[in-house]
C-alpha cells in the first residue's frame, strides 16, 4: 500500500518514518551501518530522520527536498512511504507523493501545534482525492505528555479537516524519537487508547478499482505494426473505471463515434472476454472507425461522459508566475490535450486558511481557485462527484506542469447543439469497408480541409483556385468550394443573416466532412473568417484535418490561422501553401 | 470474468501505461538496455505495451569489458525479438587506454568516461552509433545521428538513494544533468511530456519495483535472462551485472530463479543491499549520486 506522510516543515515526518524503519526490521543491512558510519565521519550524533536523507544535498540543508520512496513491511502487508516535504517551496513534490498515495499520515508538532502547512496540506490531500487519513501528534516528549496539549490539536485541527470534507481515522499521540506509540505501545501515554501508528497503517483500506462506476478509457494510442507483419489495428490505454467485454458497442468522445469491440487484445496473457478499471488493455474494433490519442472511450447505454469547451474547475496552482487571464495554458485531461484560457475566476481561496477573496483577475502561487476555463476544443470528462478518474486534469505552461484541478461541472458553450448533432452523426454514420488510411495510399495524399480566407479585397479566390489547378498537375484529388456554391444550394432554405451564420458554417463543414471522408483534399475559400466560424467547422470536421490560411497582410478578424500569405503574387503564395502542407503531411515532397 | 490484480499485475500495468505514454509522445524515444535483468524487464514490458513488438530502439552502452556472455545474449535476443539494437562506445578512452583495467584512472573516473561520456555523446548523435543489420547480422555505423529526446530507463527506486528521488518522468539539461532540487511535479497519471529545446528526458517504468518484484515477475513471464545470475556449481553468481573488473560474484548457490526468489524473500541476501557487489558505489560519499547528477543511469 502506497502511503504518503505530510504535514508542516519539522514536525518530524522524516523521524517517524526514520523509526518505523527501524522497529519494524525494514532496513536493509547495509543502510544502518552505512548511515551511522557517515554521522560518525561527519562527527553528528546518529538521528532517525538521517536514514532518508540519502542526498547530500539534503542533509546540508536539513528538509526533504522531494518525496522521496522508502519501502518497509510490517507483518500485514508491504508499504511504499513517500516522504513529502513540508516546506512550502516544495508543495509540488508534495503533491507528487500524495497524488501516488492511497493514504496519508499527517504529523503535527505537538509543542509548535497546527501550522500553515498542516491545513494546506490537508486541504490538498482532500482535492488530490485521498480519502484515509491519520493525524500523528509528534514530540508528545516535548509537552511533557500532556494530554490537554492533545485534545486541543485533535479539537482544532479536526475541525478544520471537517471543512474541507475529510473525517479522520485517528490522532495519534506519539513521540517519533523515542519511539513512543509507532511501533511500541508507550508508557508515558497511558491515557490514550487509540491504535499506534503501526496500526492505523494497518487499518487502512485498498480501495477497489471503480470497477462499478460507467466505463471510461481514455485513448492512448491506435497502434498498427504493419511492417512487423501485424495486421490488427489495436485501441490501447489504461481503464480509469468500469468493465468491457467482447461485443460491447465503444462510443468514443467527443467525436461520438461507435464500434463494437472484437478482441481484447494482451501479450504473453491468457484471451480475455473482458478487462476491467486498472488494467492497461487494447482492443480491436468490429467496425473500423478512424479515431486517435485523445479520444475517451466508454460504453454504450451507460452515463454518457460531458463533451464541452467550458469547464467550472477547482485548481490549485504552483507555478511561479500567477496564472492569469488572456493568457493560453496547455490542458492535460486523461490523453486529451487542449489549449485553455481563464474566462473567468470565481473565487480565489487561500489553502491554509479557507478564506475565500472574490474579485481577482489572477491565481497565485500556492492558491486554490474556483474558475470557468474556455478550451479551443471540445474535450470529454467527467464531473469530480460522477466519476474522480476523469474529472482530472493538469496545466502546463513553458514545459511545465504548473497546476492541477478536477472539474466541477460542464458548461454549456456556443458549439453545444451543433456537437450534438455531429455525436448522432458519428454515432449512426455507416462506415465504408474502404479505410481512410487505404484511401490516403491509393491517393497518396492525406484528406485535409483547406480554409483559405483573408480580408474582402484579398485575393483568396484566386489562391484557392490556383492551388486546386497546381495540386490537380500534380495528380492529387483535389477540389475547389466556393462559399457561393454551398449558400445557394445547401443553404437555400436559410436566409442569409447573421443569426443563422452558425448554421450555414455547420452545413458548410457537413459537406467538407463528406469530402474528406471520399479523401479529397478540400480548398474552401470564405471571407473574413472568425474563430467563432472556425470553432464550429472545427466541431463537424476532425480538427487535425483543417488547415487555416490567412491571404494577405492585414488580419481583421480573430481567428488563429496555421499560415499567413503576403498579399501579391498568387503564383509565390500556391508554393508557399504548397509547402506548408508538404511540412503537415498532407502532401509529400519528391524524394 | 477478468482476474483480480495482484500486486505484480499492478507494477506492470503501471509501468505500460508509461511506456505507452512515452511512445505517444516522444519522436525521437530510445531505451536502455544494459543486458542486466531489470533493463531486460523492462524490454518485456515493452513488449507488453506494443502487443509482441518494440517499435522503440534499444540502446547499449558497450564500454568493452562487459562479460562476453552478456553480448552474446543481447544479440541473440535482438535477432530473436526483432529489435532495433543499437550500440555506442567511448572509443577513443579506450584506444587511448583512459580506463581503471589499464591502471589509467580510478574507477569513478572510468565509469564517468566509458558509460557517463558514451551515453551522453550517443544519445546527442554527436559520437558514432551503430546498429544491428538483421539481415547480414553485424553492426553498421547508424546514418542516423539525430539526437534522442526522450530515453527510458530502468531504474529503480529501491537500488539506492538518489534514485529513490526520481520521476517516472525526469528533465535532463542540455549537458545531461539533473536538477535533484527543482523537478517537476508529477501527479494523476499526467507526466512532462513537454520539453524545451536541447534537453531531454529520462523515463523510470520500473521505479516502484523492487529487486524481488524482477525475480517474481522474471518467473511469472517466464523472461530469459543471463547465466551469469545463476551458480553453475562453483557456489557462485552475479547478483548484479556490470563490467567485469568492477564486479563481484556473491557467494550463492542459487541455480535458478526459484532458488533467487527464496534467497532473497528469507535467505542471505534479505538484509543486503544489491549494488553491495559494486565497487563504484563505494568510492564516492554520496553513492552514486555524483555520477549520476552528470547523467549517469
Amino acid at each position: 500500500m502506497n502511503i504518503v506522510i505530510v504535514g508542516h516543515v519539522d514536525h518530524g515526518k522524516s523521524t517517524v518514518i526514520g523509526r518505523l524503519l527501524a522497529d519494524t526490521h525494514s532496513l536493509p543491512e547495509g543502510k544502518l551501518e552505512q548511515v551511522r558510519a557517515q554521522c560518525e565521519l561527519n562527527s553528528k550524533p546518529f538521528e532517525y530522520a538521517f536514514l532518508l536523507d540519502a542526498l547530500k544535498d539534503e542533509q546540508a540543508q536539513g528538509i526533504t527536498i522531494d518525496a522521496a520512496r522508502v519501502f518497509f513491511k510490517s507483518d500485514l502487508r508491504h508499504y511504499l512511504i513517500l516522504d513529502a516535504p513540508g516546506h512550502i517551496e516544495f508543495l509540488k513534490n508534495m503533491i507528487t507523493g500524495a497524488a501516488r498515495a492511497e493514504a496519508a499520515l499527517l504529523v503535527i508538532d505537538a509543542a509548535e501545534g497546527v501550522q500553515e502547512n498542516s491545513r494546506r496540506h490537508g486541504y490538498m490531500v482532500s482535492l488530490l482525492g485521498i480519502r484515509q487519513l491519520a493525524v500523528v501528534v509528534n514530540k508528545m516528549d516535548l509537552v511533557g505528555w500532556d494530554r490537554g496539549v492533545y485534545e486541543r490539536i485533535v479539537s482544532e485541527y479536526g475541525a478544520f479537516l471537517q471543512q474541507v470534507g475529510i473525517r479522520p481515522a485517528c490522532f495519534i499521540p506519539v513521540s517519533a524519537r523515542d519511539g513512543d506509540n509507532i511501533a511500541d505501545r508507550s508508557a508515558h501515554l497511558p491515557w490514550y487508547k487509540g491504535p499506534k501508528v503501526l496500526d492505523a497503517l494497518d487499518q487502512f483500506h485498498t480501495e477497489p478499482a471503480p470497477v462499478e462506476l460507467p466505463f471510461r478509457m481514455p485513448v492512448q494510442d491506435v497502434y498498427k505494426f504493419t511492417k512487423q507483419g501485424d495486421d490488427r489495428r489495436i485501441v490501447a490505454g489504461t481503464i480509469d473505471s468500469g468493465t468491457v467485454s467482447v461485443g460491447d458497442t465503444m462510443v468514443f468522445y467527443p467525436s461520438g463515434k461507435k464500434s463494437r469491440v472484437k478482441t481484447i487484445e494482451a501479450f504473453n496473457r491468457p484471451a480475455q472476454q473482458s478487462a476491467e478499471a486498472g488494467w492497461s488493455v487494447g482492443f480491436t474494433l468490429q467496425e473500423q472507425i478512424y479515431i486517435t490519442r485523445g479520444e475517451m472511450a466508454t460504453v454504450e447505454s451507460q452515463t454518457r461522459p460531458q463533451v464541452t469547451t467550458r469547464l467550472r474547475v477547482s485548481l490549485f496552482w504552483l507555478g511561479k508566475d500567477p496564472m492569469v487571464k488572456r493568457k493560453e495554458y496547455l490542458l492535460k485531461l486523461g490523453s486529451a490535450r487542449v489549449t485553455a484560457r481563464i474566462e473567468e475566476v470565481l473565487r480565489v481561496m487561500d489553502a491554509s486558511t479557507l478564506d475565500t477573496a472574490e474579485q481577482r483577475n489572477a491565481v497565485q502561487r500556492h492558491d486554490v481557485a474556483e474558475c470557468v476555463l474556455r478550451l479551443d476544443r471540445a474535450i470529454a470528462c467527467d464531473v469530480a462527484e460522477a466519476i474522480a478518474a476523469t474529472s482530472r486534469f493538469v496545466i502546463v505552461d513553458d514545459f511545465e506542469i504548473r497546476g492541477g484541478g478536477i472539474v466541477r461541472e460542464a458548461m454549456a458553450d456556443r458549439q453545444t447543439t451543433v456537437r450534438d448533432r455531429v455525436m448522432l452523426r458519428n454515432y449512426k454514420w455507416e462506415p465504408s469497408i474502404i479505410q481512410p488510411e487505404h484511401r490516403a495510399e491509393k491517393y497518396n495524399q492525406k484528406a485535409a480541409l483547406i480554409l483559405v480566407t483573408g480580408e474582402h479585397e484579398s485575393d483568396r479566390k484566386g489562391v484557392a483556385k490556383a492551388l486546386e489547378g497546381k495540386l490537380f498537375e500534380d495528380g492529387k484529388v483535389v477540389y475547389f468550394l466556393g462559399i457561393g456554391n454551398v449558400l445557394y444550394g445547401v443553404d437555400a432554405d436559410i436566409e442569409r443573416k447573421q443569426e443563422n451564420r452558425l448554421e450555414h458554417m455547420r452545413r458548410l463543414a457537413e459537406v467538407a466532412n463528406l469530402m474528406l471522408d471520399a479523401g479529397i483534399i478540400l480548398v474552401v475559400a470564405a471571407a473574413e473568417l472568425t474563430q467563432d466560424d472556425l470553432e464550429v467547422i472545427k466541431t463537424a470536421v476532425q480538427p487535425d484535418w483543417i488547415e487555416t490560411v490567412w491571404a494577405g497582410d492585414n488580419v481583421t478578424t480573430d481567428i488563429s490561422f496555421d499560415l499567413q500569405l503576403p498579399g501579391g503574387a498568387v503564383p509565390e503564395a500556391v508554393d508557399q501553401l504548397k509547402a506548408h502542407l508538404q511540412d503537415k503531411g498532407v502532401i509529400f515532397r519528391p524524394w | 470474468m477478468s482476474v483480480a490484480m495482484d500486486h505484480l499485475d499492478q507494477l506492470e500495468n503501471r509501468s505500460v501505461h508509461i511506456l505507452r505514454e512515452a511512445y505517444a509522445n516522444f519522436k525521437n524515444l530510445g531505451m536502455l538496455w544494459s543486458i542486466g535483468k531489470d533493463s531486460t524487464v523492462l524490454l518485456w514490458l515493452a513488449r507488453k505495451a506494443f502487443f509482441g513488438h518494440v517499435p522503440i530502439p534499444l540502446i547499449h552502452i558497450d564500454t568493452s569489458f562487459k562479460i562476453p556472455e552478456m553480448i552474446e545474449y543481447r544479440d541473440r535476443l535482438a535477432l530473436e525479438w526483432n529489435l532495433t539494437m543499437i550500440y555506442g562506445q567511448n572509443r577513443e578512452a579506450l584506444e587511448e587506454k583512459r580506463t581503471f583495467p589499464d591502471g589509467a584512472v580510478d574507477r569513478i573516473a572510468c565509469c564517468k568516461a566509458l558509460k557517463t561520456d558514451a551515453l551522453k555523446h550517443t544519445l546527442s548523435g554527436e559520437w558514432a552509433r551503430y546498429r544491428l543489420n538483421h539481415a547480414k547480422k553485424v553492426y553498421e555505423l547508424d546514418r542516423n545521428t539525430e539526437a534522442f529526446t526522450g530515453v527510458i530507463v530502468g531504474a529503480r527506486a529501491d537500488e539506492e538513494g538518489s534514485r529513490s528521488k526520481e520521476r517516472y518522468f525526469s528533465p535532463r539539461n542540455a549537458q545531461s544533468r539533473w536538477d535533484v532540487g527543482d523537478q517537476p511535479p508529477e501527479f494523476w497519471n499526467q507526466f512532462k511530456t513537454e520539453f524545451a529545446p536541447g534537453t531531454h528526458l529520462r523515463i523510470h517504468p520500473l521505479l516502484d519495483w523492487t529487486e524481488l518484484n524482477i525475480w517474481e515477475y522474471i518467473r511469472r513471464e517466464n523472461i530469459p535472462t543471463v547465466s551469469l545470475y545463476y551458480d553453475q556449481g562453483e557456489g557462485k553468481r552475479y547478483r548484479s551485472l556490470g563490467c567485469y573488473p568492477c564486479t563481484q560474484a556473491v557467494d550463492s548457490a542459487s541455480r535458478d530463479v526459484d532458488d533467487i526468489i527464496l534467497e532473497l524473500q528469507s535467505g542471505k541476501f534479505a538484509n543486503i543491499a544489491e549494488r553491495s557487489g559494486r565497487a563504484q558505489d563505494k568510492a564516492d560519499g554520496g553513492g552514486l549520486e555524483t555520477l549520476r547528477r552528470d547523467g549517469y543511469m
